[in-house]
């Protein structure tokens, strides 16, 4: 196993995938010449070259629709959005056409395709460039969500992604591209999609999270364990398909849980999953489910204020203490 | 006097082409003010005044200058994300936007917009937009109010030249052109998106761009101010008239990188390239050349006015360093405009200041 950053483990399966199908392409705003804007793709132009990595316009509708088409005829494209924030411009392509079209062709027309890049609130980038895209995914039955939060799962990930059969949503964390963590050299090295990971065992309170606020929470863990708390992190590592199981499995574990997102709380992730543990797990329950997540409002650029609107570790060890009445 | 036909002496009265003297005089002294301006900003950066991303205006001055300042005081700018000069021109304090830029409460937008969400709608300045090419339908949403109230104002609105190639812009153009709005869309052509030169990701030049849509384009030297200014002197009067919208292919080059993240020169420009546009192409320096030439200005006053346009720069740094930040209470202010009945924010904590 090598220790490498989460960037260099995405560009590892993007290569690999690439060499062993022919009919995967990466496409995306500064994917080529550029190496990406975030360096994601880097060198894969010098090894591949121009017919299948390639430089797209800024015409993000349009450059997602054309991989829709392409894998409506049968190729795998990998679409770049240079941030998630630009994607709500081809959402019309993502929702209504490469998320519906196995169903409305009764199966006939296939759809595989990754629309990957960087998502989630950054530094001081204000409200149009700071913000957490999921929920406009996992709405639509027809795309899967995927949000790997360390190098290994961003690439097992990600080869499981290019490799399914249907539209994945990849969402990177902006803010974990640095991150360094071990990753098995292996080409084989795929994680299943729908699989949630218990990143840290703990028996008194379960903190749900995927993402970047995996690391989050395990900071709240360690503070919580200093007080003598035992916390569970269960990372949900992609959202559509959910791993209920394991989240049901750890509620009725430790009884009480917390949901951390970075999102907005309204009709969001949280709200799905806090919905299905209540229905699922009610008296299994000790607390009510309380959620830890991004301000009710865009995201401003003032610091002071940035760091109030973003879910912090300090939050979270409070609504761990709330859900156990402490 | 010396001899006229070999070297023109002009009298401060006659102009330089077509501009009065004292117009060019304030096109040179604005255009420092953005530059020191700028640079001020660049510094700031660099010590972690200013977070985020920063778009330098730097090489591009006398698109700002040229155009904002041929404008009337009712007359609308909307921009997109590289727009400190511009709200400049429009009037806009250097201290206010500066402390936007560093976060601070007396920004325009009370810090919460930043360096790339500029606005002042009392001097009709309508951003500052993040999203590339996604101003432009804005636009052509005030040249609508202005034709639906049946007033005689004009919308600049400008884009970079990547923001061509977004569906956004094609649709705004095609409305525009049905509705004969009042908007004359400028392309600030500084050849490249962010490391990707223009003509590798389109299939047809700027200038062709407004062709299917009618709507008459003309080709203007953005580094020459005067050309600039005249230009658009006459495409602002057309507009007026009522003669539907007008597109600027706006020829000019960026000096700095895309963003500070961005090296000014490196994989997709050559430092060879960059250099001889500074040298050749500074709008500055082309005015202040052509001025002093013509005898309209010397060296004196030169000095006196770059003092002016640094003390200016210097102040609005000050000012921003020393104002605070916004007050905690203020993160949830002015996401609706008033608080009704019932619960509006859906988060589930405890608010600072109280909020509904
Ligand atoms: C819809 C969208 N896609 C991508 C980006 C990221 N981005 C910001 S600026 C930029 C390049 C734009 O170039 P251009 O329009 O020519 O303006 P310039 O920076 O040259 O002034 C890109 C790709 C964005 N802000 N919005």
């Amino acid at each position: 196993m090598a220790e490498i950053t989460y960037r260099e483990a995405l560009n590892e399966a993007l290569r690999e995938e690439m060499e062993r199908d022919p009919d995967v392409f990466l496409m995306g705003e500064e994917v080529a010449e550029y190496d990406g804007a975030y360096k994601v793709s880097k060198g894969l132009l010098d090894v591949f070259g121009d017919r299948r990595i390639v430089d797209s316009p800024i015409s993000e509708l349009g450059f997602a629709g054309l991989g829709v088409g392409a894998a409506m005829a049968g190729l795998k494209p990998v679409i770049e959005f240079m941030t998630f924030n630009f994607s709500i411009l081809a959402l019309d392509q993502v929702i209504n056409h490469a998320a519906k079209i196995r169903y409305m062709s009764g199966g006939q027309i296939p759809c595989s395709i990754v629309f990957r890049g960087p998502n989630g609130a950054a530094l001081q980038l204000s409200a149009q460039h700071s913000q957490a895209c999921e929920t406009y995914y996992v709405h639509a039955p027809g795309v899967k969500v995927v949000t790997p939060a360390t190098p290994a799962d961003a690439k097992g990930l990600l080869k499981a992604a290019i490799r399914d059969p249907d539209p994945v949503a990849f969402m990177e964390a902006e803010m974990l591209y640095n991150v360094k963590g071990e990753v098995p050299d292996d080409d084989d090295f795929v994680i299943p999609l729908g699989v949630a990971d218990v990143k840290r065992e703990g028996t008194d309170v379960t903190i749900l999270t995927h993402g970047k606020t995996v690391h989050v929470a395990l900071q709240a863990a360690q503070k919580l364990d200093k007080d003598g708390v035992s916390v569970e992190v269960v990372d949900l590592r992609s959202i559509r398909p959910l791993d209920v199981d394991t989240i049901l499995a750890s509620v009725k574990k430790t009884n009480r849980a917390v949901y951390l997102e970075e999102g907005w709380a309204f009709a969001g992730v949280g709200a799905q999953i806090v919905s299905m543990v209540q229905e699922e797990a009610f008296d299994w329950l000790d607390a009510p489910v309380v959620r830890v997540m991004q301000a009710d409002v865009p995201m401003p650029y003032a610091k002071n204020l940035e760091q109030m609107a973003k879910p912090s570790a300090e939050r979270v060890v409070a609504a761990c203490n709330r859900v156990l009445y402490r | 006097m010396a001899d006229t036909k070999t070297k023109k002496t002009p009298k401060a009265a006659d102009g330089l082409r077509g501009v009065p003297t004292d117009t060019a005089l304030r096109l040179l002294r604005e255009m420092l003010l953005y530059r020191r301006f700028e640079e001020k900003a660049e510094e700031a950066y660099a010590i972690g005044k200013i977070g985020g991303f920063c778009h330098l205006h730097i090489g591009q001055e006398a698109a700002a200058a040229g155009t904002i300042l041929a404008l009337d005081e009712g007359d609308y700018v909307i921009s997109a994300y590289r727009e400190h000069t511009q709200a400049l021109a429009r009037g806009m304090e250097p201290s206010v936007i500066m402390a936007e830029l560093f976060g601070r409460a007396t920004g325009c937008s009370g810090g919460k917009g930043g360096s790339m969400h500029l606005f002042d709608v009392e001097r009709r300045f309508m951003g500052g937009h993040g999203i590339v090419g996604a101003q432009v339908p804005l636009a052509s949403g005030l040249g609508w109010k202005i034709r639906y109230r049946e007033e005689n104002d004009v919308v600049l609105c400008f884009m970079g030249d990547a923001a061509v190639n977004q569906g956004a812009f094609h649709e705004a153009l095609n409305m525009s052109a049905v509705w004969k709005l009042p908007v004359i869309y400028v392309v600030e052509n500084n050849e490249y998106g962010m490391g990707t030169a223009f003509s590798r990701v389109s299939a047809t030049e700027i200038h062709e761009r407004s062709c299917a849509y009618g709507i008459p384009s003309s080709i203007v030297d953005g580094q020459d101010v005067l050309a600039t200014y005249d230009a658009f002197r006459t495409l602002i009067d057309e507009v007026r008239g009522g003669g539907g919208p007008r597109y600027v292919d706006l020829r000019t080059y960026r000096f700095k990188g895309h963003s500070m993240s961005d090296p000014v020169s490196g994989t997709y420009r050559s430092k060879e390239e960059v250099d001889g546009k500074v040298k050749e192409a500074d709008p500055i320096r082309l005015l202040r050349d052509e001025l002093m030439e013509a005898g309209l200005l010397d060296q004196e006053s030169l000095e006196a006015m770059d003092a002016e346009a640094k003390k200016q720069a210097l102040e609005a740094f000050e000012f921003a360093d020393e104002s605070p930040l916004p007050d905690e209470g203020e993160l949830y202010t002015h996401v609706y405009a008033e608080l009704g009945h019932g619960r509006i924010f859906m988060d589930g904590r405890e608010r600072p200041g109280g909020g509904a």
